[in-house]
């Protein structure tokens, strides 16, 4: 028995259910047709300009994420159940959002502690005792989640603040679709091309109450140079709303509005993908050029809404993840549907001594860090690296937390040499609006195209997939 | 429609159009540059190509001579010109990027792969055979985009201030043109010049994409007061003043009417109109070809700024 669990071969060798058509048509279709395929994909996407820039590389401004051409099957059933989870933790998320820039009652209760919130740098005290409209804080999240058997998910990390990925989603489906219409006639697939207007439904849901009947909503990107521009026009296409800079906003009397070709309108609802710091050099960073002087003043005065609000930050927090079951319970009296993985606070002395002690067997994680920037790896770390990493961790233990080394999933993948097993995650993107929660079905499936890797990220050479929730 | 995607459509077609005007030209060029001394006189051909740019001062910073090589280089390839195709290419695709929103698919597409093969040409063809390939690539790409555009975008605004770019570049090369080679159309030029400039009349035509539309038009030899009659008062031929001036007002109205309010640039467009309407080539030689033309060029500048300044900031 394998220690790794193949979605597709489980860890006996047999094919799983949801796989058998699949696994059957990779064994039909000769080797070279895929490898076609895959080259028609990539010109494909560079044809439609789905690329994204990598920090740090001054060479490479544009670039393609690779994409592979075998689809992640998840079943209906598996599919349920994540979703029941993912809306369960999503709901608890915004509670205490709301709480900790509210009563504080989890504070009080002793169940989180002070420090972590308060001493935590994406908590913005400006939104202390304000409130937002329709109570709603992360109205788009991105939860992380990882598979380790049949019946195992854990949730990774969870991302309140400005999840990116929804476009390759959406363009992956587009893809398969065009390249292999047989194979999806042979399958009955969950749609996820309604993910657009569930998006605009729960933005329009979520207008100030000092709205028009029809709230204006719009897109706030950093510009052209941000790593998702592209997926910021892309959504602003699909949406049917303008994509905005903050050079096109202005705050007239606590209200915003946009310069258009016929004078200033007012914009209701702003999707902004532009970080907390950036927003409003008024009141956050001074230097940012790319926000809104004055847009936090009509935030505060409740005639506008950020989604997601200000402050959502702080759930992105490792150490506050580690919280994230008793979070579930304490608000919504449940226990928790998908399981966090175990995770030892480097802060808790008794915590940062075990993990001293077990390095090469453990990942260490900065709390704050996200993109698979900063972390440790122990199992294929060098000596060397593990005894660096000791050192950071002993001078500044609040900022990391560690986790078993997860023997992640794989899943069928198109490589050099043929088909092989790869490491896969998945994020699943969850819209809270004012009337309802909506999950479309599967979400974006990263897969870590190295032989062995567990690192998905594209910013690492990572890739994505389509991801199929089946009808059984 | 965000003043800025309306700025950025109304520059991505000048630009696309630009890069088409200085393929012409170059092609033109090179023609009369191929013909013997005899048959076009001592003027340097390659000069006047950079003079009929625009550009001849930024050309000058940089070279000591205008000749084949250096010309085409600065014209065609040269990072340094922000007007040279490549840049236009290059900065049609960074607008076209900005407002990927306001753009069809099929617009998205030709831009985009216009500058993805722009990538393949490197820094120049080797050979003049090559270079004439790529003129004619550059042609082709701006048809297909402007085809694209007429093809495929919804009739709003979005389409009018892309139109308008289109015809408010349109007519500022043509006058350029103009502008640079309007000696060679007096109408005493028959007498002085005679047959040695039948080539240069040829060439003009050819830059505007004119030289069978002549034949049509007057039904009569190239004649140089018929050159500019057709250059700069002809509603037919889609490059002259005139037909630029008359697509300029039918997109500003179009603006007007779905907005509701007209404003200064509607009515600077229809006055410059008017007064082509109303022109006839004896009245413009009489009162100076090259007056006219100067004041032509500086009209439709302030034009520019005026829609500027009514809608793109």
């Amino acid at each position: 028995m394998s220690a790794i669990f193949d979605e597709m071969k489980g860890r006996d060798g047999a094919v799983r259910a949801p796989y058998d058509e699949l696994s059957r048509w990779l064994t039909e279709v000769p080797p070279d047709v895929l490898d076609y395929r895959r080259r028609e994909a990539e010109l494909l996407f560079r044809r439609i300009g789905i690329t994204f820039a990598v920090y740090g590389e001054a060479d490479s401004t544009e670039r393609l994420i690779p994409f592979d051409v075998i689809p992640r099957i998840i079943s209906g059933t598996e599919w349920r159940l994540l979703e029941k989870g993912l809306t369960q933790r999503v709901k608890a998320l915004n509670m205490f959002i709301k709480d900790i820039y509210g009563a504080r009652e989890i504070l009080r209760a002793g169940i989180v502690p002070d420090d972590l919130v308060f001493r935590n740098p994406a908590f913005r005290p400006e939104m202390s005792g304000q409130s937002v409209p329709h109570d709603i804080y992360v109205h788009i999240a991105g939860i992380d989640i990882v598979r380790v058997d049949a019946d195992t998910f854990y949730v990774l990390e969870d991302n309140a603040r400005t999840p990116s990925g929804v476009s390759y989603m959406l363009e992956n489906r587009e893809i398969m679709m065009r390249l292999f219409p047989e194979l999806f006639s042979r399958h009955r697939i969950a749609p996820v091309e309604n993910y657009p207007d569930e998006l605009l439904a729960t933005l329009k849901s979520v207008a100030p109450h000092t709205a028009g009947g029809e709230p204006n909503v719009a897109l706030l990107t950093p510009g052209v140079f941000n790593s998702a521009y592209y997926e910021h026009s892309f959504l602003a296409d699909k949406l049917g709303v303008e994509l905005v800079e903050g050079r096109d906003l202005l705050v007239k009397n606590e209200i915003v509005y946009m310069r258009t070709t016929q004078g200033l309108k007012r914009v209701d609802v702003i999707y902004r993908r532009l970080d907390d710091d950036f927003i409003d050099p008024l009141t956050f960073r001074p230097d940012s050029i790319l926000g809104v002087p004055g847009l936090m003043s009509a935030y505060q005065a409740g005639n506008v809404t950020l989604a997601n609000a200000v402050g959502t930050g702080i759930a992105d927090d490792k150490a506050v993840y580690s919280y994230m079951p008793a979070i579930v319970k304490f608000y919504l009296d449940e226990e928790p549907i998908l399981k966090n993985v175990p995770t030892w606070r480097c802060r808790e002395e008794e915590h940062l001594a075990y993990v001293l002690d077990h390095l090469p067997e453990l990942v260490v994680k900065e709390v704050h860090g996200s993109g698979g920037y900063g972390m440790l790896i122990g199992p294929t770390a060098s000596k060397i690296a593990i005894e660096q990493f000791r050192a950071k961790l002993k001078t500044a233990p609040k900022n990391f937390i560690a986790q078993p080394t997860l023997a992640l999933s794989t899943c069928p993948t198109c490589v050099e040499a043929g088909v092989a097993p790869r490491h896969v995650d998945l994020r699943p993107f969850v819209l809270s609006g004012s009337d309802r929660t909506r999950i479309v079905p599967g979400g974006l499936t990263r897969v870590a195209l190295k032989e062995g890797s567990l690192v998905v990220n594209s910013s690492q050479g990572g890739g994505t997939k389509d991801t199929w929730v089946l009808d059984g | 429609m965000l003043s800025r995607t309306a700025d950025n459509l109304y520059w991505l077609s000048r630009y696309v159009e630009r890069a088409e005007y200085l393929a012409r030209i170059l092609d033109a060029t090179q023609r009369l540059s191929s013909l013997p001394l005899a048959y076009v006189g001592t003027s340097n051909e390659w000069e006047s190509a950079v003079l009929t740019a625009g550009c001849a001062t930024a050309f000058f910073k940089i070279y000591d001579e205008a000749n084949e090589e250096n010309v085409t280089d600065f014209l065609a390839f040269s990072t340094a010109n922000s007007s040279s195709i490549r840049s236009c290419f290059e900065m049609a695709r960074s607008n076209a990027r900005a407002v990927r929103t306001a753009l069809t698919m099929e617009m998205w597409d030709q831009i985009n792969g216009t500058w993805l093969e722009l990538q393949r040409y490197g820094n120049g063809p080797t050979s003049r055979e090559e270079l004439s390939r790529f003129l004619r690539w550059v042609q082709e790409s701006s048809l297909r985009f402007d085809g694209s555009a007429y093809r495929t975008m919804l009739r709003n605004d979005a389409y009018w201030f892309s139109r308008l770019g289109v015809y408010i570049e349109r007519a500022d090369n043509t006058a350029r043109i103009l502008d640079v080679k309007y000696h060679l159309l007096l109408p005493d030029n028959e007498r002085v010049g005679g047959p040695l400039d039948y080539f240069q009349w040829a060439a003009i035509l050819r830059s505007v994409s004119a030289l069978t539309a002549y034949h049509w038009v007057y039904r009569d030899s190239l004649k140089p007061w018929l050159v500019a009659d057709l250059l700069i008062l002809k509603e037919e031929l889609p490059r002259s003043l005139a037909s630029c001036y008359e697509a300029i007002v039918r997109n500003l109205d179009s603006i007007s009417g779905a907005y509701g309010r007209q404003g200064p640039a509607q009515r600077q467009a229809r006055a410059i109109r008017t007064r082509l309407q109303n022109s006839r080539m004896d009245g413009i030689f009489q009162r100076g070809l090259h007056e006219f033309i100067s004041e032509f060029i500086t009209e439709t500048n302030g034009l520019g700024g005026a829609i500027t300044e009514q809608f793109l900031v």
